[in-house]
This record gives structure tokens, C-alpha cells and sequence, in this order.
């Protein structure tokens, strides 16, 4: 929790020397709330003061980095408990479990899944990111032989064991890949937390309480292990969710630095639709790290979308790409309605033309994401780039006609349109709800 | 546990509970009757308040065969569809269905046009091929709506069913006729705060208790604006506890209607070699749907495929355990 000006000015010498810079030393301490200057611009702060106040500007929630280089997953650093106070920042990692008992041939066609789950939403690739290796075997060479198989898929990795020889074994071969080694309990740890500093990887922690996750927190990062994950559980739905709620709400609110990381859940439920959906519940509450066993793409495509959803920055509109889209069995000879890029402009339009199920094409015009008539008044949507859209090949190869369906808010500018581009202008209905009966009326064919 | 005692939040609201259905102590002939709301605190939060209803599970059923609907949902549900009485009992019977929405599709103008009279006989054999509470509503054409809803009111009457849906424009017939007959209503507004107060004062102004009233903000499905939906869910929940009456109403969602129309519930294996298998794809896609909204606080949650519907039931009873 950032601290406010006048909390900082008690913190510093209030002789108002200027050294800083600054007039006063209230002004400074302004400008250190805004984040607009340094601590170390002011020369006479006291190291009692320096610790305070660096302890107050660290993140309430840490960044973590698990694996390296381009594909490395970067989680905490949170700052809000719901996503329309700002936005989610740092999307989880979603991964599979995969066993260490498996055979060869079985483990190859893992890897092989892993490195292939990509799917492609909205322009955007959405992808498993992360991978864990389970210490289900109890054997500490077929623990690292299987990670050293799943690290070679390139995601990064957690090593899901409370053996320490084990987890050992296994870092020999993986360590420079900075996997999370998932983990310490009370009971393990001193020697796990100690492997964690030598190799320098972060460290999962799990406690059977929140209260008890706090203490061993705090009792690692004595040893100088400071790269924490949080494991909450994951097993049961309604305290895992509990946990994690409790978990941000109080590093972000109540200033519990102990429980100042992010979260990782690992869901084992062998019901694949419990499993699915309690995987959804945790990517929208919280979870940094969400593993699963499940592996088939129709379960783990929801929950990437679930994840692709919650994490948009709801402070800036959701486009979708600009072009010509064809809604049921389009012939050269259908209707063409025109839109914006903004998504939910767009799939109310969507919706209604294939509920008329009258084949059609909508046109998109790359409006940065507003709706018709925002773009219209800024002039985003105008007898320009709708004329450039119009002759557009994609345009010129699908539709055979020139009659263009216009927004009906914006039947003023079908003047200038058919000036610029020669093309018939038809004014269509005002909101979307009206497409269908337009459609089936109005629109009497090419 | 200290730091889950520290984690509480003190709210000052509550959402408002409301009934659906009747029984015989009631004026009505159903068996079950169901609460939902209550809630007095962020979803599922069991250790900063009370959330002593479950979400609730309902069907949806139409009174024409949904001719357009994916085949696996098709297929999933059979013959039954050719049957709106049929189909609503085998909902309940088979698959657990805690309420049945019957949808009035067949009257609007562009399909059959069916008749008020044509639409209360449906009601009126849904309501006797089942005892849980329904839900019904319009075609979402304002003109056929209030000649068809009144006569579907009167024909339930003491039922007390949740009529849909009522809009900042169109809501006196509507209202007027679930005062008259004991009924609850759905206020609906596309996902605006603001419009959903307004619809609540303007129903409440004409004398309309707020423990008759649900509102569907509308429902974005997962991959097409689910997150409009959450956050406003979100928002209506915090404002809510914070005890602004005209927000804390129960909240309804169709996730069947638009998990349904996602291409990734839809599209062939054909279509999408990669994306796993067609026949549960689509369920899992309603499921994930209806699993995230659950934690934006939605009360009521409106599905289409029996499996889809069973596993709900299983996520909710896992988290009010």
C-alpha cells in the first residue's frame, strides 16, 4: 500500500534545506507519493527512515519470475482485488501436471502436447505457458529424468515435490532454466529453502493455514530466499478461493507483507468438468500459477480464454480486427452492413445478423475501438476510410453489388459516402435489434 | 485463523432475497419453491458473511423445436424438444433442474406468431409436467410481448413466476400484470449500472415490492464480452454490500443462450481439428461460462446441455460446502 505524503514528511528531516531540490521538504515528500522523484535525492534521510520508507514503496505484491529469457512467466505485482478498479496485470501461467511414472512413449507425446497446446482468439496466440512435474513416482531419477524432459518443451517449469533429495536430483539438470521448485512445508523447510538459495530459483510454500503460511514465509525469507509463490491449494473449490481472496485482500489492504506474493493453485479433481471449472474460478480469483491435470484441448481452451478475458485491461476498449466478416452461407450477392471495430459494437451486430439467419457480411472499420457514434463525432468512421474499406480487395473478391448497409445513427454522412466511394448507400436500422426485421424487409437483394 | 479474522471486510448490505415459485400454503401448485440471494458478502466469502442460497440451476426450455441450436445440444437432448411439457419435465426429472425458463420464441412475429392463447397453454402444460418454480419469457419483441405476457401471467397466476423481461422503455404492461397476479419480474439492462437502477425505480415507483425483482444485465459468454458481464456483476455486488437497495437484487444469467452461439462451442471437428472434441466441447464452454460468472455473483444461471447442468450442479454444492 503506497503511503501518502504526509505519512512520508513525518519520515524525513523537515529542515527544508532545499538539497533535494525541492522548496520544502512537504513538497518533496508530495512528489515521493506521486512517484515523480527518488528517496536518494535527499541526502539527509536517516537509515531508519530509508528502511520505512522503501519497505512502504515495495509492491504489495512481488514480482515473480519463473523460467528465462522470451518465454519466462512474470506474476504479482497486483494492485487491485477487482479488475474495473484499474486492471490485472500479470496474466497466470496455466499448465499441466504431468506425472513422473509415465512411459517413455507417454511422457514423449506429453512434451510433444505441451509445446503444440497453442490456440489463436482474437488475433491473439493463447497458450499453455508453464509446465509442473509431479513426484507421484517417489524415485528421484525418474522425477529429474521427467524434468529434464518437460523443461526441454521450452515453457517454464515447477517441480511439484516435499523431497528435497529429489527436488535436488532434479535441479541438477534444470536449475539454469530458474524453475519454481514447488515446495517448502513446515516440516522440509530449512533444507528446501536452503536449495532454493544455492540454486537461485523461487520457491512455492504451503502451510495448512493462512496463518501458518504467513510465519514459514517470513521465517524463509530470513535465510535470504525472497522469491516466494504462495501455494494455496486447489483441491477444495470453496477454500481454496477463500484462501486466495484472503491472501490479496490482505497484502494489498492490510499491508501483511508475509502473504505478499502471488498465488499458485494445483488442481488434481479427476472429474474433468469439476476440474475445468474450478480452474476457471481460480484464473478470475487471483491465482498466478494455475496447474491442472487436465490436457485436453476442449478443457484447457476455456480456461486460457477465462485468463485471456480477465486480464484485458478493461480501461481501454477491446477491438476486433478490421475486415470483412462472412456470417452464415454468404453468396457474392448478400447484404453488407457496416460497423466499428469496437468488440461489443460489433458482436451485438454479429448476434443479430445470424439470428435473422439471413446470410450476410459485415463490414469492420478499424475505429480504435469505439462504438458508431463516438467514432463518427471524433471522426474515426468517416467517407474515407469506410471508401478505403470499400475497395479493399478482400471487398472486391467476395461482394459482388455496391450497395453498403449504414449504421442508421450515421445516415448523415451516406451523401459524402456515395459521392466518395460511388457505392449505394442504404440507411439501416438505428440499433442492432432492428437488423433482423431489416433484413428480411427492407433488403430486397442486390 | 488470525489473518482470515484480519482479511474480513464489514459490509453493510446485503442482496435482497426473493422467492420463485409458490406452493400450496402460498396459492400455488409448486412442491418446490426456491429462495435466492441473501447473500451478505462477496461470492462464496463464507468467512466474512453469509451466503445462504445456493445459485440456482435452471433449464431452459422453448415452446417450438429449436431447429437452429448446435447439434450436439441436439443431440444431447432428444425428441423431448419436440414437446415444451416433455422437454420441462425431463429437465427436471433426468437432469436435476432446480427451475425451468420457459422461452416464448414462438411467438414472435418472425416465427410462428402463435397466439397469447396458443402461448398460456404452453405455460399452463409446463407448469402441470412440473413442480419447480418457472421463469418466463417473452420473445424480446415489446409489441407481441404485451399482448402475450398478460394472458401467460393470468394463466399462472399465484405461481409466482419471474416474468422477463421489463426495460427502462417497455415495463408498465408487464409490471401491472405481475402485480396482478403475484408474480416476480426480470428488469433488463445491457450491462450498465446506471440503467439497471433506473429500471428498479421505475418498477418500484409503480408500487412493485424489490423482493419481486431479478435483473439480467445480459451475459457475455466466455471469448464474447464474459468480461463486461463479470465486472458489472462485480460492481453490482460491491455496491450492493454497501448497501444501495436498488442494486442489491438478484442477478440472472443466460449462459446457455450465449455460450451456445461461441464458435468455440459450435464449430465441427471439421472446422477445428485442434480444438479438441466437438461433442463436449460446447459443454465445457456453457460450463466455464457459467463457472466464472458464479464468482462475479450471479444468482440464478439459465442452461441449455444436461451435462453442462449436472456438472453445475456439482461446482455450486462444492461451493457452498
Amino acid at each position: 500500500m503506497a503511503l501518502k505524503a504526509l505519512d512520508i514528511f513525518k519520515l524525513l528531516p523537515k529542515t527544508n534545506c532545499k538539497d533535494c531540490g525541492c522548496p520544502t521538504c512537504l513538497a518533496f515528500a508530495m512528489k515521493l507519493a506521486q512517484k515523480q522523484t527518488t528517496l536518494d535525492q535527499c541526502p539527509h534521510v536517516t537509515d531508519e527512515s530509508k528502511a520505512a520508507l522503501e519497505g512502504a514503496s515495495a509492491p504489495p505484491v512481488r514480482l515473480i519470475k519463473i523460467g528465462t529469457g522470451a518465454a519466462a512467466l512474470e506474476i504479482g505485482n497486483e494492485t487491485v482485488l477487482f479488475r474495473h478498479e484499474e486492471t490485472f496485470y500479470h496474466p497466470p501461467g496455466i499448465g499441466i501436471v504431468i506425472p513422473d511414472d509415465l512411459s517413455e512413449e507417454a511422457l514423449a507425446a506429453q512434451v510433444e502436447k505441451l509445446a503444440g497446446s497453442k490456440f489463436v482468439r482474437v488475433g491473439t496466440d493463447i497458450a499453455i505457458n508453464v509446465a509442473a512435474v509431479d513426484d507421484v513416482a517417489g524415485d528421484a531419477d525418474a522425477f529429474a529424468r521427467t524434468a529434464a524432459a518437460v523443461a526441454s518443451a521450452g515453457v517454464p517449469v515447477v517441480l511439484v515435490s516435499s523431497d528435497v533429495d529429489r527436488l535436488a536430483k532434479a535441479l541438477e539438470q534444470t536449475a539454469s532454466g530458474r524453475p519454481l521448485i514447488c515446495g517448502a512445508t513446515p516440516e522440509n523447510w530449512e533444507a528446501v529453502a536452503a536449495l532454493a538459495k544455492s540454486e537461485r530459483c523461487p520457491l512455492a510454500v504451503s502451510a495448512p493455514d493462512l496463518d501458518a503460511l504467513a510465519e514459514l514465509t517470513q521465517k524463509i525469507v530470513a535465510t535470504g530466499v525472497e522469491d516466494l509463490v504462495l501455494n494455496v491449494g486447489g483441491e477444495d473449490l470453496a477454500a481454496t478461493l477463500q484462501a486466495l481472496t484472503a491472501a490479496r485482500r490482505l497484502a494489498l489492504k492490510k499491508q501483511v507483507r508475509a502473504l505478499g506474493y502471488p498465488s499458485l493453485t494445483i488442481c488434481r479433481i479427476e472429474d474433468p468438468m469439476a476440474n475445468m471449472s474450478a480452474c476457471c474460478s481460480y484464473v478470475a480469483k487471483f491465482s498466478g500459477v494455475v496447474l491442472t491435470t487436465l490436457t485436453e484441448p476442449e478443457a484447457l481452451l476455456p480456461i486460457l480464454t477465462v485468463r485471456q478475458n480477465i486480464y484485458t485491461d478493461p480501461r481501454k476498449p477491446i477491438q476486433v480486427e478490421a475486415g470483412l466478416y462472412a456470417i452464415g452461407a454468404v453468396t457474392p450477392d448478400s447484404a453488407l452492413l457496416l460497423t466499428t471495430n469496437f468488440s461489443l459494437t460489433y458482436y451485438t451486430v454479429e448476434g443479430e445478423v445470424e439470428a435473422s439467419r439471413v446470410p450476410a457480411y459485415i463490414g469492420v472499420v478499424d475505429t480504435e475501438g469505439t462504438s458508431v457514434l463516438t467514432a463518427f463525432a471524433s471522426d474515426k468512421l468517416n467517407a474515407d476510410n469506410v471508401t478505403a474499406f470499400l475497395n479493399s480487395d478482400d471487398v472486391k473478391a467476395k461482394v459482388g453489388h455496391r450497395k453498403l448497409i449504414l449504421p442508421g445513427y450515421i445516415s448523415v454522412m451516406s451523401g459524402s459516402l456515395h459521392e466518395e466511394s460511388g457505392w449505394e448507400v442504404m440507411v439501416g436500422p438505428r440499433e442492432a435489434s432492428g437488423i433482423s426485421k431489416y433484413l428480411k424487409t427492407v433488403w430486397q437483394g442486390a | 485463523m488470525k489473518l482470515m479474522e484480519t482479511a474480513v471486510e464489514k459490509w453493510s448490505g446485503a442482496i435482497q432475497e426473493v422467492t420463485l415459485g409458490a406452493g400450496a400454503d402460498a396459492g400455488g401448485t409448486r412442491t418446490s419453491t426456491i429462495k435466492v440471494g441473501g447473500a451478505a458478502a462477496l461470492p462464496f466469502m463464507d468467512f466474512e458473511g453469509v451466503t445462504p442460497n445456493a445459485p440456482v440451476v435452471a433449464m431452459e426450455v422453448w415452446d417450438c423445436e429449436p431447429t437452429d441450436w448446435p447439434a450436439p445440444l441436439r443431440e444431447a437432448l432428444g425428441d423431448v424438444v419436440k414437446d415444451p411439457a416433455e422437454w420441462a419435465r425431463t429437465c427436471v426429472e433426468e437432469y436435476g433442474a432446480d427451475a425451468i425458463c420457459l422461452k416464448l420464441a414462438n411467438t414472435h412475429p418472425d416465427e410462428g406468431n402463435t397466439s397469447p392463447q396458443e402461448a398460456a397453454a404452453v405455460v399452463k402444460a409446463v407448469l402441470a409436467a412440473t413442480s419447480v418454480p418457472l421463469i418466463i419469457w417473452g420473445c424480446e419483441n415489446d409489441e407481441k410481448d404485451n399482448d402475450v405476457m398478460p394472458v401467460c401471467s393470468q394463466a399462472a397466476a399465484g405461481e409466482r413466476c419471474l416474468l422477463g423481461a421489463v426495460t427502462e422503455d417497455n415495463y408498465k404492461t408487464l409490471v401491472a400484470a405481475c402485480q396482478a397476479d403475484g408474480h416476480s419480474l426480470i428488469g433488463l439492462s445491457p450491462i450498465d449500472i446506471n440503467i439497471a437502477k433506473q429500471v428498479n425505480i421505475l418498477v418500484s415507483e409503480m408500487g412493485f415490492p424489490l423482493d419481486r425483482m431479478v435483473m439480467y444485465q445480459t451475459t457475455g459468454a466466455l471469448g464474447y464480452g464474459i468480461e463486461y458481464t463479470y465486472s458489472i456483476q462485480e460492481r453490482g455486488r460491491l455496491a450492493a454490500l454497501g448497501a444501495d437497495k436498488m442494486m442489491a437484487l438478484p442477478v440472472i444469467c443466460m449462459v446457455g443462450q450465449e455460450a451456445w452461439r461461441a464458435k468455440e462451442a459450435k464449430a465441427t471437428a471439421e472446422e477445428q481439428p485442434t480444438w479438441g472434441n466437438a461433442d463436449t466441447r460446447g459443454v465445457y464452454w456453457e460450463l466455464a461460462t457459467a463457472a466464472t460468472l458464479l464468482q462475479a455473483g450471479s444468482d440464478i444461471m439459465v442452461m441449455r446441455h444436461p451435462d453442462a447442468v449436472r456438472a453445475l450442479k456439482g461446482v455450486v454444492g462444492n461451493l457452498m460446502k
